[in-house]
Formats: C-alpha cells, structure tokens, sequence
C-alpha cells in the first residue's frame, strides 16, 4: 500500500517539473519564489490557529505546571516542582490515576473485543443486515451529553429500564450511579454502547478488504472455521486493531461529556478520570498549576501508551 | 452435498439471524426508549414495571422543555458555531492539502509533519491555556470564542492529501496546458473529483463540533451562549428528577438534527469512516 503511494507521489513530482513555456531573465528570476507566495497563502491561516491554540498551549501548560495560582491574582508565583511533589505524592490523584487507568482498559477493550464480534456477526450476508448495521453505528453520532442523560433515565433503579431486566433477571437493580464500585461499570457500559460502533465500521471495512484467495488457499489446506479465523482473519486485521487501539486510548483519556452527566466524577471520587480532574482543578478550584501538572502527566502517559502500543504493534503485526 | 453439512449451514445461519437481532435489539432499545419515554405521562414514566408504548403521546413534554430553558437560543448557538467552525475547516483543509500536494516548494515534508504533529496534542493540555488565551481576547461568551479556537484542522487535512495523491495525472495535466491557474485547477477539477472525501469530511467535522460538550462548557458561562449539549445537561439539573417528561423531550430534540445527518448520509460514512480510518 505504501508503495503505490510513494509512485504516485513520484509521478506528481515529475509532472510538477514540466517547465513552464518562455524562460527570460525576468520570469526565471520570478520564478526563483515559484510556488512560495501561495504556498504561504494557503497554509498560513491553519498553522497559525495550531501554532495559537494546539502547540503554544502545550508550553504553556508546562510553564503553569511550574507555578502557583489561582486563574485571577495578577502573580504567578514560581513553586518549582511542587505541583507535581504534590500530585505524586496525594492519594486523591493516585484513585484519579487509577479510574483512568480502570475506564480506559475498560472503554478500550471492550470496543476493540465487541466491536470484532459485530463486525463478524453483521458481515454474514443475511436479510436486513444494512440497518442492522446502521442501528450499531448510531449511538456513535449522538451527543456524549444527551446520552448520558437518557442512560441515567435509563438505569434508575426504581423504573428504569435496567431495573426492568434485573427483575426479569430474577434480581433487584442496585443504584449502578450512587454505587462506589459499580458507577464506574455503568459510565463504561455507557461509552461502550455509544462507541462500539466505531470499532465495528472499521473492522467491517477491513474484513471485506481480506481477498477471498487466502479463505480458498486456507480451505484447500484443510483449515476448518476456526482455523481460518485464527490464520487469516485475525492476523489481516493487525494493522486495523493496532488503529483502533490508539485511537480508542486517545479518545478515551478525552472522554468528559458523559462522566460529567452521568455521575460528576462521584460518588466521591468514583469515576473522576484525569480529564475530569484536570478540569476540576482549573475550572472548579481554580488551582491552575495544579490542573497544569496534571494536564503535562495526562500528555506524558498518553504519549507513552501510543508509543508502546505502536511498538509492540509493529513488532507483532505484519502489514503484508 | 450431503444433507448433514446443509442442515449445518441451515443452523449456522438460524443461529447467526439470532445474534444479530440481539444485537440490534440490545443497541437499539436506548433509543426506543428515549424516544418513548419523551412521549410518556409522568405517571407512565414513574412507574414499575416500565411501559413500553405510551396510551396517549404526550406532546405537550417538548413544549415544557422548550419554556424551561431557552432551547431555541441553544440551537441557534449551536448552528452558528457548528457551521462556522465546519466552514472555516474545510476551507483550511482544501488550501493546506492542495498546497502540500501540487505547489512546488520545498520542505513540504516539514510542514506536513508539523500539522499531522497536532493529533497527538490532546485536547486536556490545550484547555486552561486555551481557555486564558479566549479571556484575554475577550472572547468569552462570544461567537470567536466558541469558533476560532477549534478551527484549525490536522485530520482534515490527512484526509484531503492522501485523496490528492490519488487523482488523475493525465487530467490535471491537461487542465494546466488549458491554462488553468492554481485557484481554478483548485475549484473545476479538485473540488468536483473531491466530492465524497468532501461529503466524508463535513459528515465527521459536523458531528465533532454539532456534538463538543467541553470547549463550549468552558468558555462560555452565560446561559443565553450555551450551546445544545452543554443545555441539554442544564435542562437535566434543573428540572432535576421530578420531571423527566420534558427532560427526555428535550434530549431527543438535541439528538434529532444528528440523527437526520447520520440516515441521510449513512452511506458516506460508513464509506467514509470505516475506508478513511483504513488509509491511515
């Protein structure tokens, strides 16, 4: 695949050399900012945004990591590496590093796992398949926001619907939201239900990518259904699930909306992830140096983990 | 073949039908259960065990909604940002891939890298500093301020370059000998050959901004900036638990205009994301 990109590329190259027609001194001299003038016309407006609102926030991060204050006083005051003595050191943020750790294997695993099983159930050719396909990827488009305040309609222990299945189930609901333990088990149930979709889409576009060949050559060698799945399925879908891992991890460090309707971080610290912390800290206890450091050791991890990930995913995945 | 293997395939196929409706049932009664739930009376609502069609459809929820908060101003906030924040992408995204792509400079590479770079900067470590910068400019509680700040485009711009290394030589080519400038090479042969990477692009970008509950949540704090998420939630605090009637009715009118663009565009983006997220 890289390779056919790289000759296109070329191809445009050499098209792009075709000189232009008349070559005075003038226009060669004109010619020496060529492309340039538009270039910088046509870049300029974006990377300004990135360099104001991506990348200058990324330094200053780490500046007010470095400093004590309060969103409002006019002085900053340098504390050094306080903030972060103070966060390795205090055990409400270890619990914040530890849900975020809990939420993202959960969200992430789970999407990546669901998503294969519907990605393999919605590919047989059966009637309706198509909107069953399109029932799956909805909740993917729908505000985090809006379904976390149906969900909490939705798992009310009184008369919610869960309450309803429990019942059927033989048992009583608990109160998932107000439950130190389980609350973290619904939001994960939440996210998964809105973003396994995704998860899904995608690896429905990389099952219909496998030629059929290699199921025909697997066959002819004697590979039962087992044995296709495990030797031609899984290992044509190691690039796909290498992506899904990242950005699953990427977009579940992000994920506010619903932690933020559906239990406000608690009961007490519950399901306070490091995004929730972070806005907390800035926008709640106005402790910018805080929420800096915390937002710097979010950036650190993620960084890692992607890292990791690509590492240990290129080492076992064949992109052949 | 032998009757066993058939009647196999016959049960294989009975038992993968089963599945896939549990599946769909599973995924899809939240829905069904908001949108019933928005039409229930109360008394139908609170009630155990749930009904699950309600006698008579409560219309009268969505009114409720709309006089307990400004909903209207939500939508209206929410269309301005969404489209101009789309707007404004798109235009980015067009210009930086046709620059990276068909301008002949160098150093392409580099500046390629720098955009791509911005994925990896998550949103967490940009708000504080973000949120400052928009009080500075005295953006808070204005349009700039929901807009310009999340305007800049990396992922599009992926998008729309790896679409441009894959159009027609012979056909540029021959636009070029025609005369054709960068500007109208740009708009009568990109942008037309562009069409579903375009659709693909505006269905993902309209769904992100339509759908972003953080940026809007900091920097405004003014109900009447409020975008249709961000209302949405207030909407649940403040009619609180006793009236979930018109809480439900209005979260199923923030999630209808996202449902529209999602069945009418179905096709693209399940195209677009499932194929876009392959290329990468």
């Amino acid at each position: 695949m890289e390779h056919s990109v790289e000759t296109v590329k070329q191809r445009h190259a050499s098209w792009m050399a075709v000189p232009a027609e008349g070559s005075s001194l003038v226009t060669r001299a004109l010619r020496r900012f060529g492309d340039w003038p538009l270039f910088v016309l046509f870049l300029t407006p974006n990377l300004v945004l990135l360099l104001v609102f991506t990348y200058w926030p990324l330094l200053y991060s780490v500046y007010l990591s470095l400093m004590q204050w309060d969103l409002i006083s006019p002085v900053k005051l340098y504390v050094g590496a306080d903030n972060y003595r103070f966060l390795l050191q205090d055990s409400e943020f270890r619990e914040v590093l530890r849900n975020t750790i809990v939420f993202t294997v959960g969200t992430v695993g789970g999407t990546v796992l669901l998503g294969l099983a519907f990605a393999l159930l919605l590919d047989q050719p059966l009637r309706g398949i198509a909107l069953a396909r399109g029932v799956v990827f909805a909740p993917y488009v729908l505000s985090g926001a809006a379904v976390a305040v149906f969900w909490v309609n939705m798992l009310n222990p009184r008369f919610g619907i869960v309450a309803q299945v429990a019942s059927w189930l033989g048992t009583v609901s608990p109160d998932w939201l107000n439950h130190p333990k389980l609350a973290m088990v619904a939001v994960i149930l939440v996210a998964l239900w809105k973003n396994v979709g995704f998860a899904t889409i995608v690896y429905l576009a990389g099952l219909q990518r496998i030629p059929q060949e290699l199921y025909e050559a697997a066959t002819v060698d004697g590979a039962g259904i087992p044995d296709r799945f495990r030797f031609v399925t899984l290992p044509q879908l190691g690039p796909i699930t290498l992506f899904l891992l990242v950005v699953s991890t990427i977009s579940s460090f992000q994920a506010f909306d619903l932690i933020k309707v559906l239990t406000d971080g608690g009961p007490v610290n519950a399901t306070t992830t490091l995004l929730f912390y972070i806005w907390e800290q800035g926008f709640v206890a106005f402790n910018a140096g805080r929420a800096a450091a915390a937002a710097v050791v979010l950036f650190a991890l993620l960084a890692v983990i992607s890292f990791v990930q690509v590492r240990i995913g290129e080492r076992r995945v064949s992109y052949d | 073949m032998t009757r066993p293997t058939k009647l196999r395939r016959h049960a294989g196929r009975l038992l993968a039908s089963l599945l896939v409706t549990l599946v769909v049932i599973v995924m899809g009664l939240p829905l069904y259960w908001v949108m019933t739930g928005a039409l229930k009376t109360n008394r139908e609502i609170y009630t155990f065990p749930p009904v699950w069609i309600p006698r008579e459809p409560q219309w009268n929820h969505f009114v409720e909604a709309w006089r307990a908060v400004p909903l209207g101003r939500f939508f209206v906030n929410s269309l301005v940002t969404t489209s101009g924040a789309v707007a404004l992408e798109l235009t980015f995204a067009l210009l930086s891939a046709y620059a990276l792509v068909f301008l002949r400079v160098r150093g392409k590479g580099l500046v390629f890298s720098v955009i791509l770079a911005a994925l990896l900067v998550p949103n967490t470590v940009t708000l504080l500093p973000n949120y400052l910068t928009a009080a500075r400019l005295n953006w808070i509680n204005t349009y700039q301020g929901l807009i310009i700040p999340v305007a800049a485009v990396a992922f599009g711009v992926f998008l729309f370059r790896q679409h441009f290394l894959t159009l027609p030589r012979d056909l540029l080519d021959a636009a070029r000998l025609d005369g054709c400038g960068h500007m109208g090479l740009l708009r009568h042969v990109v942008i037309p050959l562009s069409r579903p990477v375009i659709v693909t692009f505006l269905v993902i970008y309209l769904v992100a901004h339509w759908n972003d509950f953080l940026w809007p949540l900091v920097v405004t704090n003014r109900l009447e900036w409020r975008t249709v998420p961000v209302g949405v939630a207030y909407l649940y605090q403040v009619e609180g638990v006793q009236n979930w009637g018109s809480i439900l009715a209005g979260t199923v009118m923030a999630l209808l205009p996202m449902l529209a663009v999602y069945i009418a565009a179905q096709r693209w983006i399940v195209k677009g994301i499932g194929g876009g997220a392959l290329k990468g």
